[in-house]
């Protein structure tokens, strides 16, 4: 039986992000057209009914969180890159790794399919909250539309769960010669926390899941109260418990998979901010430990997502100094690349852009996780569009623009053909721009109360189109910006595809690159030649002229001694 | 209506809607604290960002490392440290307490996709409610037990209707999935848990309609789950309760 | 200005004629490094290159891969135990304002005394196939091709150990089926409980079932050697810990309720 090779697995992972992706930012612009014009019907569909806007808003969160930013930093990317990073030539577990692949795109087809089953799409959002996710009685979508969105989370868990932990295995077994955790780039420390991460918070949302789909079909109440009154049927289960219960087990997973979502991509960028600063990473060993650090206290703070959901008031205070904790390694490795670009006359080039625009957007979007973590101003900003602003600023587009960054930044070496730069410079001057043109309004939107998950946010008889008309022109913007947005990736997609019917050009370590997959021998599947680590990444001379990469060996300078 | 204050505070710049609570002004006063300094280290950051990328001389290594990364951590810590505080006292003052005994009570009940508000009544006590008995069209949305006689006087209305300046304290429940009830003029939001019940306190100071917004996604009528809220001057709330009573005792 | 550099690892370690820190002077040992890794300092079998890591480099991978894969497994059982807690203090106020807290503790069977027995043997079994998967003397033998005492031995064992189990899995369902006879327990918190983290258990000793009977496959028609040691190796690995689960697991249903 022929294996598959691990860049093979990382391009099929590619794959389906990219087919996610696109779908993802389909659902959106659909739930922002209708937002905008409620009367708008879709050509060959009619108007967006409200459980259709809300399953829009589900099917848009699930493929966006799970399918593109969980899928293409750390099982995407990092098949493509970490073993050669580490110096190995395969993942660990080579068949394990293709299973988990092939099952992720069996999980996407099987989501996607939530769509045509009778009565359409979950309309529960990413959350799924019980009772409305406990029975098919709380809408429409909530019957086969659930069931198969349950499965397709099911399939996604495992796969990620696998793919986690051949991560883990790898980084710890298959490090090369010489390479020893503190000279791993900071990249893999980024997949090595985020793969930690998936371990231990998939297997909680699976027994969550398993626990939902006995209360759904198997009359428990494991998630329901003694009785329960829906669409005047009672429902017919026994048990007395309470829809907080899956509150906090979503949770103690949810914040997990947002890390997961980002960590990969605050590893890339300090790695390529040192790349092009010609400088190493500001505090190196600060910045494994921060990413740690931020690992293990985001197993700690899920209880910020329940501040006025029924939680005990003293539990919100104990949530909220933990999660205030948190801002202090994120500001650590804020300062971090901050003190690495500074005055280092560093190369502008697409990368770099896209780097220096993660932390503008983590900046942005990360400054008002303090604010949403203090429970008596979550009181009046949560479930608002001020929290949709805090994660699409943070997560969507910081996480997006780890996504460009890499793609740029690893193009070349994978396909042995670089992008344009000009056309990548203009992709990120449209992207930043479209990016903070929709985002920065809804903090304004969400100030002025205006809730989320609204299939129509006026002209509802009564007091609150008073209250919500006030920001139809901010939300037109926004729709708008949202369009050009999307638009801004067109010139991406073009500069990949033209990129990719050219001829190959020999183009070898084109950004001087110090860390491991950039060896010359990295990417072969067979080399006698054994991949060895003689330094740490990030090694430049004082005035950026000359460095020496990892794979290296140094005959010619004078070796001292620490 | 451009109050001078408002505009002094930012109020206007961050669209944040009047406030007519009592505890809303402090908590006002927190948000856009918070506001301005995540505005400022916005900016902050950012100047720094694009001042190292513009200085055209190369800097020397090393930086001190305390300098650079200590320092400015020990001062965030210091201000997030603040905030926190800051932040605890005032909900430790809303929500580690129960209302004052003198409190008006309300009832609160949400279902999909309506809010119904349950006055006790003369006897100051509500009635027993069983699911198994609710019943909208009925007449009888919240299953008020009719052999409670407690229940009997029990006013139920669609539109929570508060005196000015005293205290009230509401009961959540919800019926059937979470709801989120919220009222953003009051600075309000709190989930109603079905199977459970949640109380929270307040005092509405401005007489005036607002908007009760359900916050927690209910289903597919979950955008128009929407009520109002009408606060009174304290002589009309007591004509309106006492024709409420008027009516029930006929009943 | 030459960059700083720290030499690697590899350079600062000694280099092969060096044998000052070896030879004590005795005279009794070659003067060559033979320490076989593990965290040996300045010597680590990690820092060599791939494939040169001693012969059971892929053993080692797949034990760290299993390890990992039960931490998963772990978090599972933590979660839905977790909830068991929570539930069991859970109640709630009735119509009179009364609080109701209606968890009835089952009683459980008593032949899951039984099962547990049961498993604890089929444990130790599954032990000493795995111990007879790495006994020196054999080992040489079968690998250099003298006929196959250890696979033979192993193969014995884990017969045992498969037969255990499938009899710990029966027992498990005669539990069920003297539970379900129970009218008392119908549809109380405590036996859903009962039944998920039972099945829930059972399914995960179901996939030991099958990676058994995978091994003693492989202890057949495997022709490596090392193939045939990380196949029982992981096999029993992860039977032990199921093991080790279900004695919590059971204590909590028997104690913890
Ligand atoms: C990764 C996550 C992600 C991303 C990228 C986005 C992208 C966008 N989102 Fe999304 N959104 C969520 C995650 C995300 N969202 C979640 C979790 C929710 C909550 C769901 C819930 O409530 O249950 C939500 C909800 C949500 C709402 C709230 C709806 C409501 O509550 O009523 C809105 C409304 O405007 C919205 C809009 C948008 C828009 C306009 C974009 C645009 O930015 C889209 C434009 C697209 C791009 C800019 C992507 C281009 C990408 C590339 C070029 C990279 C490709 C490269 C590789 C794959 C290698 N989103
Ligand atoms: C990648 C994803 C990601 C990341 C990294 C974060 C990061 C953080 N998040 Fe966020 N969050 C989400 C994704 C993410 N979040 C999502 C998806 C939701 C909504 C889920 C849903 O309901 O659907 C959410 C919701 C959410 C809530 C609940 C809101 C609500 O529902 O009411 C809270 C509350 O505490 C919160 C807090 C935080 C905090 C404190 C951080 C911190 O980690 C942030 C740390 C960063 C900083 C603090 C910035 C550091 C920079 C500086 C300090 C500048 C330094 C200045 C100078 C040098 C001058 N988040
Ligand atoms: Cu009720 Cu949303
Ligand atoms: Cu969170």
């Amino acid at each position: 039986m022929r294996v598959m090779h691990h860049r093979a697995v990382g391009l099929g992972y590619i794959a389906i992000s990219v087919v996610a992706v696109l779908l993802g930012t389909v659902l959106s612009l659909l739930m922002r057209l209708h937002l905008s014009w409620p009367a708008w019907k879709l050509p060959l569909h009619g108007l967006i009914l409200p459980e259709e806007y809300l399953a829009l808003v589900t099917m848009h969160g699930t493929i966006m969180l799970f399918f593109v930013l969980t899928v293409a930093p750390q099982s995407g990317f990092g098949n493509l890159i970490l073993p050669a990073q580490i110096g190995s030539r395969k993942m660990a577990f080579p068949r394990l790794n293709a299973a988990s692949m092939y099952l992720t795109a069996v999980a996407l087809a099987v989501l996607v399919a939530a769509f045509f089953v009778p009565q359409g799409a979950p309309i529960s959002g990413w959350t799924a909250y019980p009772p409305l996710s406990a029975s098919p009685l709380a809408g429409p979508g909530q019957g086969d539309g659930m069931d198969v969105w349950l499965a397709a989370i099911v399939m996604f868990a495992v796969a990620s769960t696998a793919s986690g932990i051949n991560t883990l295995t790898t980084i710890v077994k298959l490090r090369a010669e010489g390479m020893t955790w503190e000279r791993l780039p900071l990249t893999v420390w980024g997949w090595f926390t985020a793969a930690l991460l998936s371990v231990l918070a998939f297997s909680v949302l699976m027994a969550a899941i398993v626990m939902l789909l006995c209360d759904r079909h198997l009359h428990t109440g494991f998630f329901l109260p003694a009785q329960d009154l829906i669409n005047g049927v009672m429902l017919g289960h026994t048990g007395d418990s309470s829809p907080l219960l899956w509150l906090h087990l979503f949770w103690f997973f949810g914040h997990p998979e947002v890390y997961i979502a980002i960590l990969p991509g605050m590893g890339l960028t300090s790695m390529v901010l040192a790349n092009f600063a010609r400088r190493k990473v500001f505090a190196y060993r600060l910045m494994i430990a921060t990413t740690l650090l931020i690992g293990f206290l985001g197993i700690l703070v899920w209880g910020h997502h329940m501040f006025v959901a029924g939680l005990n008031p003293f539990a919100g205070s104990a949530f909220a100094i933990s999660t205030m904790a948190i801002a202090l390694p994120a500001s650590a490795k804020v300062l971090s690349w901050l003190a690495t670009v500074w005055r280092s006359r560093p190369q502008l080039t697409t990368p770099m852009l896209f780097a220096l625009g993660f932390v503008s957007l983590f900046v942005a979007g990360g400054l008002t996780g303090p604010i949403l973590a203090q429970p008596i101003l979550d009181e009046y900003l949560h479930n608002t569009f001020f929290v949709v602003a805090h994660f699409h600023l943070i997560m969507a587009m910081a996480g997006i623009f780890g996504l460009c960054c890499a793609t740029y930044y690893w193009f070349p070496l994978i396909f042995r053909r670089q992008l344009s730069e000009p056309l990548g410079k203009v992709h990120f001057g449209l992207t930043i721009f479209g990016a903070y043109s929709t985002f920065l309004p809804m903090h304004l939107t969400g100030l002025a109360g205006e809730p989320r998950q609204y299939a129509q946010l006026n002209g509802i008889a009564g007091p609150g189109t008073a209250l919500l008309q006030t920001t139809t022109p901010l939300q037109l913007h926004i729709t708008f910006s949202a369009l050009f947005l999307a638009c801004a990736q067109l010139p991406f997609l073009y500069n990949v595809l033209r990129t990719a019917l050219l001829p190959p050009t020999a183009v070898e370590n084109p950004w001087n690159a110090t860390t491991m997959e950039w060896a010359p021998n990295a990417l072969e599947e067979t080399s006698p030649e054994p991949l060895m680590a003689y330094r740490g990444p990030c090694q430049y001379s004082d005035d950026a002229a000359t460095f020496i990469a990892q794979w290296q060996p140094d005959e010619a300078s004078t070796p001292h001694l620490e | 209506m451009l109050n001078a204050q408002a505009i002094v505070s930012g109020q206007q710049f961050w669209h944040l809607p009047r406030n007519a609570s009592l505890h809303g002004r402090s908590l006002d006063q927190h948000l856009l604290l918070n506001l301005w300094i995540a505005l400022a280290l916005l900016t902050l950051a950012h100047f720094i960002l694009l001042v190292g990328l513009a200085v055209r001389r190369r800097a020397h290594r090393p930086i001190h490392k305390l300098t650079l990364e200590y320092l400015p951590l020990a001062a965030l810590t210091v201000l997030f440290a603040f905030l926190a505080i800051r932040a605890q006292r005032l909900w430790a003052a809303q929500r580690y307490t129960g209302a004052d005994l003198a409190a008006m009570q309300v009832e609160v009940t949400g279902m999909q996709f309506a809010w119904y508000f349950r006055y006790p009544g003369k006897d100051a006590t509500f009635g027993q409610t069983k699911l198994a008995l609710a019943d909208a069209p009925a007449g009888n949305p919240l299953g008020i037990d009719p052999k409670d006689s407690y229940g009997t006087d029990d006013i139920v209305s669609s539109q929570l209707v508060l005196p000015a300046n005293r205290e009230v304290d509401l009961t959540l429940r919800a019926q059937d999935v979470i709801h989120g009830f919220a009222v953003p003029e009051m600075r309000l939001k709190q989930n109603a848990v079905p199977g459970q019940t949640a109380h929270i306190h307040f005092t509405p100071t401005t007489p005036g309609t607002y908007a009760i917004l359900c916050t927690q996604l209910c289903g597919l009528g979950h955008y128009r789950m929407q009520a109002t809220m009408l606060v009174l001057p304290p002589e009309k709330f007591a004509a309106w309760l006492a024709t409420r009573e008027a009516q029930a005792g006929a009943r | 200005m030459a960059p700083t550099i720290t030499p690697p690892e590899i350079d600062r370690r000694r280099p092969p004629g060096d044998i000052r820190e070896n030879d004590n002077g005795s005279g009794r040992r070659p003067p060559t490094d033979k320490r076989t890794g593990g965290n040996g300092e300045g010597d680590n079998w990690n820092d060599r290159p791939q494939g040169r890591r001693g012969p059971r480099e892929r053993l080692s991978q797949v034990r760290v891969g299993v390890f990992f894969g039960l931490f998963a497994v772990l978090m599972f059982f933590i979660a839905i135990v977790s909830a068991f807690f929570v539930t069991k203090s859970n109640g709630h106020f009735d119509a009179y304002s009364r609080y109701i807290n209606d968890w009835l503790p089952t009683a459980i069977p008593s032949i899951l005394w039984l099962n547990t027995a049961v498993l604890i043997v089929s444990s130790a079994s599954a032990e000493l196939a795995r111990r007879s998967m790495f006994q020196e003397q054999d080992v040489m033998d079968e690998w250099l091709g003298l006929g196959r005492p250890t696979s033979r031995r192993a193969t014995l064992w884990l017969s045992i150990t498969l037969a255990l189990g499938i009899v710990f899995l029966s027992g498990q369902v005669v539990a069920w089926k003297q539970l379900a006879a129970q009218q008392r327990y119908r549809g109380n918190p405590s036996s859903h409980f009962f039944y998920l983290i039972t099945y829930a258990h059972a399914a995960h000793l179901l996939i030991g079932v099958g990676a058994l009977v995978a091994a003693l496959v492989g202890l057949h028609r495997s022709r490596r050697m090392l193939t045939r040691q990380i196949l029982v190796d992981a096999t029993v690995w992860y039977w032990h810990a199921m093991g080790v689960l279900w004695l919590l697991l059971f204590a909590l249903l028997e104690f913890g309720q």
